[in-house]
């Protein structure tokens, strides 16, 4: 099995998408949450080695979530989807941690290309 | 709303279709309309915004266009479930994407959708609302921003 992928999204179709389109890719989805609190509630027991993470989400938003989950595990591979156009957001986010930033709407190819540039240095 | 503002929106309109499905809108002429006369299809998805530009944004569109465009995206089920999220989805996408030109204080919800209610969809009553008409594979939707 490749690695292991964790999808946070409060939306059904992009999880479907990201889903789909990493399997291919030799990662193996583990465990899917629609808000941030639902993603730290299951993050220990999937141990994922990367996370895709949307930011504007109920309940738990997506940076607090990125914050909670490093303080799990550090080493962890986060990738934001978000919508989010600014740079300024996306800064902020990688100040929390996040390693890349891939912009709504994406193509296949965009998340591909995304992913191989957050595992790059592996 | 400012001139260069409704063109960012034309804009990212364009791009969200163009990038999902490969084929641009037929983007009709913008126009201004009265809170109580907006056009509703039958689904919306409504963004909240508060910050320095509070109102709201939200996406219109028939039926059909949305099944179209869910099948364009690869995605097999075609359930009102799914129907409700895409409009969502394309709502907060555009919402989100408009933060490149309206800046990081323009603060937007998660979406809320509504499905045919137009009595559902609250607008600020005191300003007139942006509509930017499509139609996509023949069908109609609408982008509507009432913005203070």
């Amino acid at each position: 099995m490749g690695l292991k992928l964790m999808i946070v999204d409060d939306s059904n179709i992009i999880r479907s998408k990201i889903a789909r389109t990493l399997s291919r890719h030799d990662m193996a989805v583990v465990a899917t949450a629609g808000d941030g609190e639902e993603a730290v509630r299951q993050f220990s027991a999937a141990r994922p080695d990367v996370v895709t993470m949307d930011l504007t989400m109920p309940r738990m938003d997506g940076l607090e979530c990125i914050r909670a989950l490093r303080r799990v595990n550090p080493q962890v591979h986060i990738l934001v989807v978000s919508a989010l156009a600014d740079k300024a957001t996306a800064i902020q986010a990688l100040k929390e941690g996040a390693q890349g930033f891939l912009c709504k709407p994406f193509s296949e190819a965009d998340l591909t290309e995304a992913m191989d540039e957050l595992l790059g240095d592996d | 709303m400012e001139e260069q503002e409704l063109r960012a929106f034309v804009e990212i309109v364009n791009q969200y279709f163009e990038r999902q499905t490969g084929r641009l809108p037929d983007l009709g002429t913008p126009y201004l309309g009265e809170p109580s006369a907006l056009p509703i299809y039958d689904f919306t998805g409504v963004i909240g915004i508060s910050g320095n530009r509070p109102g709201c944004v939200y996406f219109t569109a028939h039926r059909d266009l949305l099944r179209n465009l869910l099948l364009r995206v690869g995605e097999p089920d075609l359930s009102d479930d799914n129907l409700s999220d895409l409009v969502g989805e394309v709502a907060n996408t555009i919402s989100g994407n408009a933060r490149r030109v309206f800046g990081p204080d323009f603060m937007i919800s998660v979406p809320v959708v509504v499905a045919g209610n137009a009595k559902a969809i609250q607008v600020p009553r005191n300003v007139k609302a942006y509509i930017l008409p499509l139609r996509w594979h023949k069908q109609e939707a609408a982008l509507v921003a009432s913005l203070q």
